[in-house]
């Protein structure tokens, strides 16, 4: 599957207001054409869709009739489990240009009066028996009870997780579009009021519209489009629980696996990775990744995130276009992960772009770090 | 087997598979936990059949009602107060003595003093059937403060 297949096309839309004017499947249309025309490619081109409620409503909307088709949804990770089943579709002959697309709009909704009820949980879901009626703050008590476990087992500090905002924030004052952009310190996250404890507001994730898109194809027929392709060189994903509850070690995430996978299909290691988008719906959440992957060794995240290490200037550039910690965080981030580690391999992203990078790593999360998926991308020189 | 809110705005737990003995054990204030026979192992949640193994053979046997808290978090803004007071409240995973987590809330005392490895023992919180919510309390020596 190495390099058998290549993201050619991207599109994202996110605004510093936090909002944006369409809305819907309007958003996600306006998305897929954006990032075909980034592509070169047309409407007619695509045989496969990803949509993470229902490619089938997509498919219908686009007036298509693909013969690849995904509905998977693993939370913020499920556009890297999208790509990774595109990827493995085209090299195994099932179609040759899959689109996969996500917009939510929850902050204009909410002030328009659009807010959709949450939908109602089901009833046998053991969730409801078994965590919420503790008042389980979702999804944030998990990610902080992870944090508990995470200081209490290696001595991991306040002050380290707030290091990763404040270079993630670094990162988003070169990001026109970003949500927030005026540069933190960490004791601007500590001093920010506690949501679940250790966590802070600002070791939390914002709440945005944001939408996005990417086109990918064969090795084949990537040569001759309009862009530099970006290879996939590795994918893989791995689940282990659903419910917090159920996670075996709270200071070690699935992506432990995901992304030895997709490392050896790629036959590359962290020290060959110019930048990783590692999904931070919280600060240690991108801590944990850090370890996970083998960045750092576990229990010693903090330590390596301290000195900037992540901000601009530093040895691992991590979240470029400033996180959901700064960017933009709709609720199911992994799209941008993706377009913005395309952007970088292809040396578009302007004042923030790192000298010719070649390989990126881009890694969601879902859920309550439930399920990890690990893309590993790379230039035509990597190939 | 639906969640309801009571006035206090807690969530009161349904009945689900295989957790009957689980619930009704609690009208009486009483821990029991389900063990596989196969594996000679308890597990938790109660299911109809143990998640090790898949076998459907299932003694239930009571706990010591003893654990520590594994993680915890302090919620400082609730989106559903358990408690219906608008204080921080501790949401913890307690690590039983027979080896299985559970999610509870650390009650009796200030959040402040919950840590990690606290030593807790099981108290129970009435619910508007007659069932009861384990939660659990430090303990000092052995003994519930
Ligand atoms: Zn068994």
């Amino acid at each position: 599957m190495r390099a058998r297949a290549a993201i050619v096309g991207v599109a994202d839309d996110a605004s510093p207001t936090g909002e944006l004017e369409r809305s819907g499947r309007d958003l996600e249309v306006a998305m897929v054409a954006a990032a075909l025309e980034d592509a070169g490619l047309t409407r007619d081109d695509v045989d496969g869709v990803c949509h993470t409620s229902s490619s089938m409503r997509l498919a219908e909307a686009l007036g298509i009739h693909p013969t690849f088709t995904d509905s998977t949804n693993t939370g913020g990770s499920s556009f890297e489990v999208h790509a990774e089943h595109a990827a493995a579709a085209i090299a195994a002959g099932l179609c040759e240009v899959v689109v996969g697309v996500y917009a939510s709009t929850p902050r204009s909704d909410r002030r328009a009066g659009r807010t959709r009820r949450r939908p109602e949980r089901d009833p046998d879901d053991p969730i409801v028996e078994w965590e919420l009626p503790y008042g389980l703050r979702l999804p944030m008590a998990p990610y902080a009870m992870a944090a508990s476990r995470h200081m209490a087992t290696f001595g991991t500090t306040s002050e380290q997780l707030a290091e990763i905002a404040v270079s993630t924030r670094r990162w988003a004052s070169m990001n026109p579009r970003a949500r927030y952009r005026d540069p933190i310190t960490v004791d601007d996250v500590l001093a920010s009021p506690y949501e679940c404890e250790p966590l802070h507001r600002l070791d939390c994730c914002l709440v945005t519209d944001g939408a996005g898109a990417f086109v990918m194809t064969s090795a084949e027929r990537a040569r001759d489009l309009a862009k530099p392709p970006v290879y996939v060189l590795g994918a893989a994903t791995c689940h282990d629980h659903s419910m917090i509850s159920q996670m075996p070690d709270l200071t070690t995430t699935p992506g432990r696996v995901s992304g030895s996978r997709a490392f050896a299909m790629a036959g590359l290691g962290p020290a060959d990775v110019d930048l990783l988008m590692g999904y931070d719906s919280f600060t240690i959440t991108a801590l944990l990744h850090l370890e996970d992957l083998g960045f750092c060794a576990k229990g010693e995240g903090g330590p390596f995130v301290e000195g900037g290490r992540t901000a601009p200037g530093g040895s691992l550039p991590m979240n470029t276009n400033g996180g959901g910690l700064s960017y933009t965080h709709p609720g199911m981030y992994g799209m941008f992960l993706i377009v913005e580690a395309v952007r970088q391999l292809r040396g578009a992203c302007g004042e923030r772009q790192l000298p010719e990078p070649q390989v990126a790593v881009a890694h969601g999360s879902g859920m309550v770090l439930s399920c990890m998926s690990t893309l590993v991308l790379g230039t035509q020189a990597t190939v | 087997m639906n969640g309801a809110v009571t006035p206090g705005s807690r969530l009161e737990p349904g009945v689900g598979q295989g957790a009957e003995p689980f619930w009704e054990a609690t009208r009486t204030r009483t821990l029991v936990l389900p063990w596989c026979t196969a594996c000679d192992q308890p597990f938790f949640y109660p299911r109809p059949f143990c998640p090790r193994c898949l076998g459907r053979t299932i003694q239930w046997q009571p706990a010591a009602g003893t654990g520590v808290v594994y993680a915890f978090t302090v919620e400082h803004r609730a989106e559903v107060d358990p408690f219906a007071g608008g204080e921080p409240f501790v949401v913890a995973l307690v690590e039983l003595a027979e080896g299985v987590r559970m999610l509870s809330n650390v009650v009796g005392c200030p959040p402040g003093q919950v840590r990690v490895d606290l030593p807790v023992a099981v108290c129970w919180e009435p619910l508007s059937d007659g069932r009861h919510l384990p939660q659990f309390t430090p303990v000092v020596a052995g003994v519930p403060s």
